[in-house]
């Protein structure tokens, strides 16, 4: 059974692409087979952030096209056998994309015998998130404790819940979650950042992991392997716990207390 | 915070505000959603014809889509100003008039 995944947000620049690399790592550290593609059309930028964009050759909208085969644009990964890239297109523009080859690309995927195919979305609600998003299963909307943010969270939820094939076809919804990004536990502590409680209680919904502000989410996408893979970062830690979740395990959340500080550092701030 | 930031005085806390106004738009974009597109203009069409014959104000007609059963209800509600301060509005109408 193919279970596909979207990592989706409305805003951009909330970690969505590193969220969906991530997942798709995490998911194939655990010995399923995954794919993972990039649905933001003109915008290429998940192929860096997995290093692999030396290595595109052919993308989404070649397959969609039947340029291609699906198995000629799907770039295997370096670091474990059962986890494939689709790129997006870097030249064309979003209108590329249509409902029927999206399914057609993903109904193959399923007869290959993929476990999870994590589509990561384009910020906005247009052509490329809506069809991201349409023919899921789960969700999983990316959100930093910020008002735009949230807003545009909420925003999502309620296209989730009646603009995808679930909805339409009365099926079970789309199961839901909350990935929050760039969590900065000394702010919260300071009352300055909302907390996870506020924001899980605005939009609703459980929170599947909280990935702390961390530097190490800046040198893992400079050196193009996805934060996950980093063993000395709080950010990986947490991304390796969300995605146990998504598994069903269950873990408390980590990292969410603010650093204890020195006398030094108490006299004079930090 | 350390000594110095006491000194200057301790920032407003935000994040209280932030949650307060998210949960104010949050409700009122969720109520609206899934409604017609063209609900905002007949409520302001319908507001026009009102106050053809009656002072209302802006607030004064609130307009939902409810579902009851199998069928969507639209659901019209004016209130209509209490008659002192109607005749007052009248009066100062006729006099500007």
């Amino acid at each position: 059974m193919t279970e596909f995944i979207v990592v989706t947000s409305g805003k951009g620049g909330v970690g969505k692409t590193t969220s969906s690399a991530s997942v798709a790592v995490g998911l194939a550290k655990r010995g399923k087979k995954v794919a993972v593609i990039d649905f933001d059309v003109g915008l290429r930028n998940l192929d860096l952030i997995m290093g692999c964009e030396r290595r595109v050759v052919y993308d989404f909208v070649n397959v969609i096209h039947q340029e291609c085969t699906l198995k000629q644009a799907l770039i295997k990964d370096k670091r474990y056998d059962n986890l494939h890239v689709l790129a997006a297109s870097q030249t064309r523009d979003k209108e590329a994309l249509t409902k029927d080859g999206v399914e057609r690309v993903l109904n193959e995927l399923k007869d290959e015998g993929f476990d999870y195919v994590v589509c990561d979305s384009p910020a906005g609600i247009e052509k490329g998130a809506f069809l991201a998003m349409y023919f899921a299963d789960r969700a999983i909307v990316v959100v930093n404790p910020e008002v735009s943010s949230v807003r545009d969270s909420d925003r999502i939820l309620g296209l989730l819940s009646s603009k995808t094939r679930r909805a339409e076809t009365g099926a079970e919804p789309v199961v839901q979650h909350l990935l929050l990004t760039r969590y900065n536990p000394t702010r919260v502590a300071a009352g300055d950042m909302m907390s996870i409680d506020d924001v899980k209680e605005i939009l609703g919904i459980e929170v599947l992991g909280v990935i702390p502000e961390s530097e190490g989410v800046l040198a893992a996408s400079n050196a193009g392997v996805p934060v996950i893979l980093d063993d000395t970062s709080n950010a990986g830690h947490a991304y390796d716990d969300a995605v146990a979740r998504l598994l069903g395990d269950v873990r408390p959340m980590r990292f969410l207390d603010a650093p204890k500080k020195g006398i030094l550092s108490r006299l004079f701030g930090s | 915070m350390g000594l110095f930031d006491f000194l200057r005085g301790s920032p407003k806390q935000t994040a209280s505000i932030a949650k307060e106004r998210l949960r104010i738009i949050v409700a009122q974009e969720r109520s609206a959603r899934g409604s017609p597109d063209y609900l905002p203009l007949l409520r302001r069409e319908l507001l026009e014809v009102i106050r053809k014959y009656v002072n209302v104000d802006q607030e004064a007609v609130d307009i939902q889509v409810k579902r009851d059963g199998d069928h969507e209800v639209l659901d019209l509600t004016v209130t209509l100003p209490d008659k002192s301060s109607a005749a007052a509005a009248a009066a100062a109408a006729a006099r500007e008039g």
